[in-house]
């Protein structure tokens, strides 16, 4: 990769050891996908902050980090562990500090502290066009995808390296050359729930390699929650950053996904009949989901204990205009800050199995987790959890 | 006998090499405190990262595996070098970026059918050259 002259310098060590480190982990993913040059980003999303995904050697690392690093593009972040104002709910003290060391070393950096995996859905969105630079896996894939932003699937620690210098590889997904996908996908089964899409998108991530794929025979994007479900698909599975949907590509290689597929997906991701606990929210709820929510509930209450998961800022907005009340009168409970995955929140002590709509909570409660999951789509979890209030 | 390679993260790693054709995502994947990969479904099952060189197609999934890496070194359980048989990932390049462990990706893919699991091999990254026995 070619580097300009100040910025050699600035990896020899010249401007600190920090810019040197964000320079060579640049220089490392540069390498890795073939760039050219660095280009400057208007916007950094960076994944790594609950305590439960990076360990205390990310406690470590981001508190050295911190020292001296500060942003110098728009920088938010992803979800923590727990609520910041439900404290109570969580009987680990030990995890508070390690989470709060954590918070507080974004927060000198200079990091928004979004804590939501849905930056689309809160933040003003720059021109198509723009170059960024995301690590969360299903906001990367939206903004791609969905939003014309240019970024590849960046890992925690590139993102977090583009936020300070402010500069990114130019390669991969923001070529135009890459942004053409060479291999599609065929649905070839009911598509019709956002858990359809869901499994569609975590069957392509596990068959495609290639940066972009395309999903063939539908007619226009499907609605926001379905595009966050296969979003969310995509980036679970794999390594592709995003997908175009046309009625028929024009790739020579089309892979049929069929029941049969289907079925292998959701045999791996279903690995219980019912549970104990309803979560939503991975990737987090926006108000579009929150709306359709509250109109399925009216009149109704749930059956289980129903966790929501949302940003803080969509919570304040949904309170507003009392769509919070209307939800929290069928029973549910919403928390904010975090996501289902990895969040010690649920647990084995809570529960045996999770009831979800999100193929990505599926994968990670039950990898990470350890716990068993029904996955069912949206509004049959409204029917067969809610009765008449 | 040589192998050409490309360096992605610099340095020089010898050590047994443990071959996989199944991706990896460290953060699910691997007990970082033990090195060990504690995915069932993986075919690596229950073997010891811990000073291999590991070989294996590119990493997949979650972004923060790259802290995963980190974790593995700080615990001392960290591969001495990795080589990606298919395509060098983002998660993978930064995470030995900041772990000081050599990356390289193969020229030629194919060639590492060359490579024999268990046997002793030398990556040298900064040279671009892997030697195997």
């Amino acid at each position: 990769m070619y580097l300009t002259k100040d910025e050699e310098k600035a990896i020899k060590g010249e401007s600190g050891e920090t810019i040197a480190l964000a320079y060579r982990i640049l220089l490392a993913i540069g390498e890795a996908t073939d760039a050219e040059k660095l280009v400057p980003i208007e916007w950094a999303h960076v994944s790594g902050v609950n305590y439960n995904t990076i360990g205390d050697a990310g406690v470590r690392f981001l508190e050295e980090f911190s020292n001296d690093a500060r942003t110098s593009v728009k920088t938010t972040i992803n979800p923590m562990g727990f609520d910041r104002r439900r404290i109570q709910d969580l009987h680990d003290e030990r995890f508070i500090l390690k989470q709060m060391a954590i918070v507080k070393s974004y927060e000198r950096i200079g990091a928004i502290p979004s804590f939501t995996c849905i930056p689309y859905e809160i933040f003003d969105i720059p021109p198509k066009g723009t170059f960024i630079s995301f690590s969360e896996s299903n906001a990367a894939v939206f903004s791609n995808s969905l939003l014309g932003l240019l970024t590849n699937k960046e890992s925690a620690l590139s993102a977090l390296a583009s936020s300070v210098i402010g500069k990114t590889p130019y390669s991969d997904l923001r070529m135009d050359s890459f942004r053409h996908p060479k291999i599609a996908i065929k649905p070839d089964f009911d598509l019709s729930t956002e858990l359809d899409y869901g499994l569609l998108g975590y069957f392509a991530g596990k068959v495609v390699s290639e940066s972009c794929v395309a999903f063939e025979g539908s007619n226009g994007s499907p609605s926001l929650i379905k595009s966050k479900a296969l979003c969310a698909g995509i980036g679970t599975s794999g390594s592709c950053g995003m997908f175009t949907m046309s009625k028929n590509s024009s790739c020579k290689e089309v892979i049929s996904c069929g029941n049969e597929e289907i079925s292998t997906i959701k045999d791996e991701l279903n690995t219980s009949e019912d549970g104990d606990i309803i979560a939503f929210g991975s990737p987090q709820l926006g108000m579009n989901e929150l709306n359709l929510i509250s109109q399925l509930v009216e009149h109704k209450k749930f059956t289980k204990r129903c966790m929501i998961f949302c940003p803080r800022s969509i919570n304040i907005q949904a309170t507003m205009n009392g769509i919070t009340k209307k939800i929290e009168k069928a029973g549910a409970e919403f928390i904010c800050d975090c996501c289902i995955c990895l969040t010690p929140l649920i647990t084995k002590e809570n529960a045996d199995s999770v009831i979800t709509n999100s193929v990505k909570a599926a994968y990670y409660l039950n990898r990470s987790n350890k716990l068993t999951v029904a996955l069912k789509d949206l509004e049959n979890i409204m029917v067969d959890y809610t009765e008449a209030r | 006998m040589r192998i050409n390679c490309r360096r992605i993260v610099g340095g020089v790693g010898i050590g047994r090499a443990l071959i996989t054709n199944q991706p990896i995502n460290f953060l699910t994947m691997i007990d970082t405190n033990r090195g060990v990969i504690h995915d069932q479904f993986h075919e690596l099952f229950g073997e010891s990262i811990k000073n291999v060189i590991l070989i294996f197609p590119n990493a997949i999934g979650s972004s923060v595996g790259a802290y995963s890496i980190y974790s593995l070194r700080l615990n001392g359980v960290a591969p001495l070098s990795m080589i990606c048989s298919k395509k060098t990932d983002i998660t993978t390049a930064s995470g030995c970026a900041i772990s000081n462990i050599p990356v390289v990706e193969l020229i030629e893919p194919h060639m590492v059918s060359l490579v024999k699991a268990g046997s002793y091999i030398m990556v040298n990254a900064d040279e671009g050259v892997i030697t195997a026995s």
